[in-house]
């Protein structure tokens, strides 16, 4: 196991390294200047555009740059935004928490839902269940996301009043940040209808984000489910008597889950994009909405820094996923 | 107990249930998040709303609701015979607001002011480069040219030597970047090695001290008792950051805030026709235009210029591309500014009066460039689509039209450009409320090759505004800036098309709140209805 881990590991470095030189050169390769981006139609002298030049350090060259960059990373300085002034790294831990969240939260409704949907629309091949669930989960792989979330808010809380509108929590509520995370600072608080309201703000982004990855899951589990279960042991198992239980949820799912996990860990990535929308729909003060920001403003050490450290957490989950592969199936760890 | 601790209490006694709103504590739904709490380190509005308009005073201020200058920390002004020095009585008496690191031990006084500027002047000043200060604003009103030195008579005077008159000084020092800070303050975060707290947890004269900002979510104020034009009517102020507009119309709604800004232009009917929702409007002082460069045939012909002004069909524009939340611009100030000429008559919109002007003027199988930009602004919510429109009219008189576009950066820079082919959509909105601010940086000759997008130099019209910019008295300047607006008319370097209008939507039991021609958000005047 620790030499898989190891090997595993090892591959990150390359990686790590491209994601430095792609985050740096992306933003570049944008056309648009961002001091002349910054001055917008008040515009500045040629002068004072030379000043702001050096002191940005953009009349270096660029492999200086980046190298220097590169230096910072090492030592786990991001650099300080264009915009607030304020270090990269501080904004993102002070917004990746809310993300997370939301992230959390969406991806554990999409697989408590997705999951055993998949399977009950596999064994109940061609009835209503699964062709009712396959049209849905094809609308809801389709749905544009802001039209949901609308839909959601103007119904649910515009004219049911049932959830709030938008935010984290009550106004009426506040505290201190301890961990980033409202539903832990919520009851660390102490105060009384503080988690409920956490709970409660968290109910439609939750329903919106986890929609997509939900419908994939779904999708993705009944077609693993299918193919196993035309495999000769299942075949064997009933010959043998089990429950179709037993076969359905030890045998046949376990094998199937391959696939889906993939999918799921693939799936962190799509929850990411769909943060940017959903976070600004509901005024979830993410990492989502901050490095669009930062995209429009030119704000370049966000950007490199937004991507690289959102890139490092999709590998994370990446590693998280291979490591799964092999408790799931132990041929893969032995190969 | 802490502050902190304090405003938690006070609060969930004074919010009633969990969305309801109290009459103590006024929401705004905020469109953004600021970049930072030191007005001057930063050029958007947003960041003035929750900066200089709560937090801050200035030594002039403008009146809400109009662009007169009226006193602030400075309780009456003086300017010298040659115009070059401008001397300030300060108040006395004003207080800065406390916080859990720092408690004054002073009043407001001549330092903090000399502070104020100095920081942003000298380069050598402890304070210049903290927070990566740039001082676009201090910049880009050209004040470190302006300013030879800024000088302390006594504890309560301070004196502005400038290197030229300039009649807009004292309207530039009710300018957000013009917010005064606690020197004091700025010492003691020094000391503690944290001068990046002056932008992050700022201390202030206003209406409003700063309790809390959590990143992209909730800013929260607790008003100033002790403030020195007297305490705001209610007890705490909250900008809950909403980015999306059709939300912010949902929470309105629903009662999670009291009033929120930039409303889409398609709900307003709606709105407008709500009970429960109070629309307010105003031209926002901002001016959208074609840039036609003056410097290339045929268009350095004003006879040119106004055949095609006369093709335009403004009030289409309006109804198409503003969706009714703008107006008709006739000159190239808006008509909140003082010294708007009213008496000029704007181009009658005549396609075949303006088809037999280009031919007296020679002009045939005329073919050019619109340029529209890739950005929303409230000048021009949809560029592409004014110049689609501008495209249709200028094909019935026999103009052919391409329209280009670049990415903003790009469109800025290029723009400028003096061999620049094609005429530009863009616009402008005002900082200082003086007409100097349109005219001269808009369409001065020094603003050739930048923010003079016609490239048109005119020097019947240059005379003007000099004498306009160096005169004091105000009915002059007035006089000036009027004859300025008749000879743009006639010469039509752009064609004048839209300011917009601004609507800030509230809930009934909001009162007192005035739409500022600025464009900035001050909720100082607000009383709630219980």
């Amino acid at each position: 196991m620790i030499k898989f881990l190891l090997s595993r590991l090892l591959t990150f470095l390359p990686t790590f390294i491209g994601v430095t030189l792609i985050s740096f050169a992306f933003i570049r390769v944008l056309p648009g200047d961002p001091i002349i981006v910054m001055a917008g139609e008040r515009g500045m002298s040629e002068e004072r555009y030379q000043e702001l030049v050096a002191e940005l350090g953009y009349d270096r060259p660029v492999l200086v740059q980046y190298w220097e960059y590169l230096g910072g990373v090492i030592q786990g300085d991001l650099g300080d935004s264009f915009v607030t002034k304020r270090p990269v790294w501080d904004e993102f831990f002070a917004l990746f928490p809310a993300t997370l969240e939301l992230s959390a939260c969406a991806m554990t409704l999409a697989i408590l839902i997705g999951l055993p949907a998949g399977v009950i629309a596999a064994v109940y091949r061609g009835k209503f269940f699964d062709r009712a669930l396959m049209s849905t989960a094809l609308i809801g792989y389709s749905m544009p996301i802001f039209w949901w979330a609308l839909l959601l808010i103007i119904v649910f809380s515009g004219n049911l009043q049932w959830t709030p509108v938008s935010g984290r929590i009550d106004l009426l509520y506040y505290f201190d940040d301890v961990t980033g995370f409202m539903l832990i600072d919520s009851i660390l608080s102490g105060q009384k209808g503080a988690f409920i309201s956490a709970v409660r703000h968290l109910i439609l982004p939750t329903i919106v984000l986890a929609t997509v990855p939900l419908a994939v899951i779904a999708r993705q589990t009944r077609s693993a489910m299918l193919e196993v279960l035309s495999e000769d042991y299942i075949r064997t198992a009933k010959a043998k008597g089990l429950g179709p239980a037993r076969i359905n949820g030890m045998h046949a799912m376990r094998n199937a889950l391959i696939p889906v996990i993939t999918v799921i860990g693939l799936s962190v990535g799509t929850l990411l994009a769909g943060a940017i929308l959903t976070e600004t729909i509901f005024s979830w003060p993410g990492i989502g909405k901050w490095m669009v920001d930062s995209i429009f403003r030119r704000d370049y050490p966000v950007v490199q820094g937004g991507l690289l450290l959102i890139a490092l957490m999709v590998m994370i989950v990446n590693l998280i996923v291979d490591v799964l592969y092999g408790f799931i199936n132990p041929k893969i760890r032995k190969q | 107990m802490s502050m902190k601790r304090n405003l938690a209490a006070g609060l969930t006694m004074a919010i009633l249930g969990s969305t309801a709103l109290s009459a103590q504590t006024l929401v705004y739904c905020s469109e953004g998040s600021p970049e930072g709490f030191d007005p001057a380190l930063y050029t958007s509005g947003t960041t003035f709303d929750a900066s200089s308009h709560p937090i801050y005073n200035r030594l002039t201020e403008f009146e809400t609701g109009t662009t007169n200058v009226i006193p602030g920390l400075a309780e009456s002004w003086t300017a010298s015979e040659d115009g070059l020095e401008y001397t300030f009585s300060l108040r006395q008496g004003v207080q800065f607001h406390s916080s859990d690191t720092f408690t004054p031990t002073r009043d407001f006084n001549a330092d903090d002011v000399i502070f104020s500027f100095e920081r942003q002047r000298l380069v050598d000043h402890p304070y210049h480069e903290v927070s990566g200060g740039t001082w676009e604003y201090f910049s880009g009103m050209s004040m470190p040219d302006l300013v030879a030195s800024v000088e302390k008579v006594d504890d309560y005077t301070v004196k502005f030597v400038l290197t030229r008159p300039e009649a807009p000084f004292v309207a530039n020092m009710a300018m957000d970047f013009a917010s005064i800070l606690s020197a004091e303050y700025a010492d003691v975060m020094m000391e503690a090695g944290t001068p990046e707290m002056l932008n992050q947890a700022p201390i202030g004269t206003g209406p409003f001290s700063f309790v809390a900002y959590q990143k992209d979510a909730v800013i929260r104020y607790a008003t100033n008792a002790d403030y020195w034009r007297g305490a705001a009517g209610y007890d705490n102020l909250i900008f809950a950051i909403t980015p999306d507009a059709s939300v912010r119309y949902q929470k309105l709604q629903a009662g999670e805030c009291h009033i929120m800004p930039y409303p889409n232009p398609a709900d307003i009917e709606a709105m407008v026709a709500d009970e429960g929702i109070n629309v307010l409007q105003q031209e926002g002082l901002n001016v959208g235009y074609l840039a036609y460069n003056t410097q290339i045939a045929p268009f350095d012909d004003p006879a040119v210029r106004r055949a095609l002004n006369m093709a335009i069909d403004k009030q289409a524009i309006i109804d198409v591309v503003f969706q009714g939340s703008g107006q008709i611009a006739k000159n190239p100030i808006p008509p909140t500014m003082w010294s708007y000429n009213d008496a000029i008559v704007d181009d009658v919109y005549d396609p075949v009066a303006a088809r037999a002007a280009l031919d007296a003027a020679g002009v045939t199988d005329l073919s050019m460039n619109i340029w529209a930009m890739p950005v929303q602004r409230p000048y021009n919510p949809n560029a592409r689509r004014m110049a689609e429109l501008m495209q249709a009219d200028f094909a019935a008189v026999g103009v052919d039209v391409e329209i280009v576009s670049y990415e903003w950066g790009e469109y800025l820079s290029r723009s400028r450009e003096i061999d620049r082919d094609g005429a530009v959509l863009l616009g402008w909105t005002g900082d200082n409320g003086d007409p100097d601010n349109f005219l001269a940086v808009l369409l001065g000759c020094d603003g050739i090759e930048n923010s003079n997008r016609a490239q048109w130099c005119h020097q019947p019209f240059e005379d003007l505004i000099q004498a306009a910019k160096v005169e004091t008295d105000p009915a002059e300047r007035t006089r000036l800036y009027e004859e300025a607006q008749v000879v743009f008319k006639d010469q039509a370097p752009w064609a004048t098309i839209a300011h917009s209008v601004v609507y800030m939507p509230m809930r009934p039991e909001v009162e007192g709140y005035i739409v500022h021609p600025l464009g900035g958000h001050i909720f100082y005047d607000v009383t709630l209805a219980e």
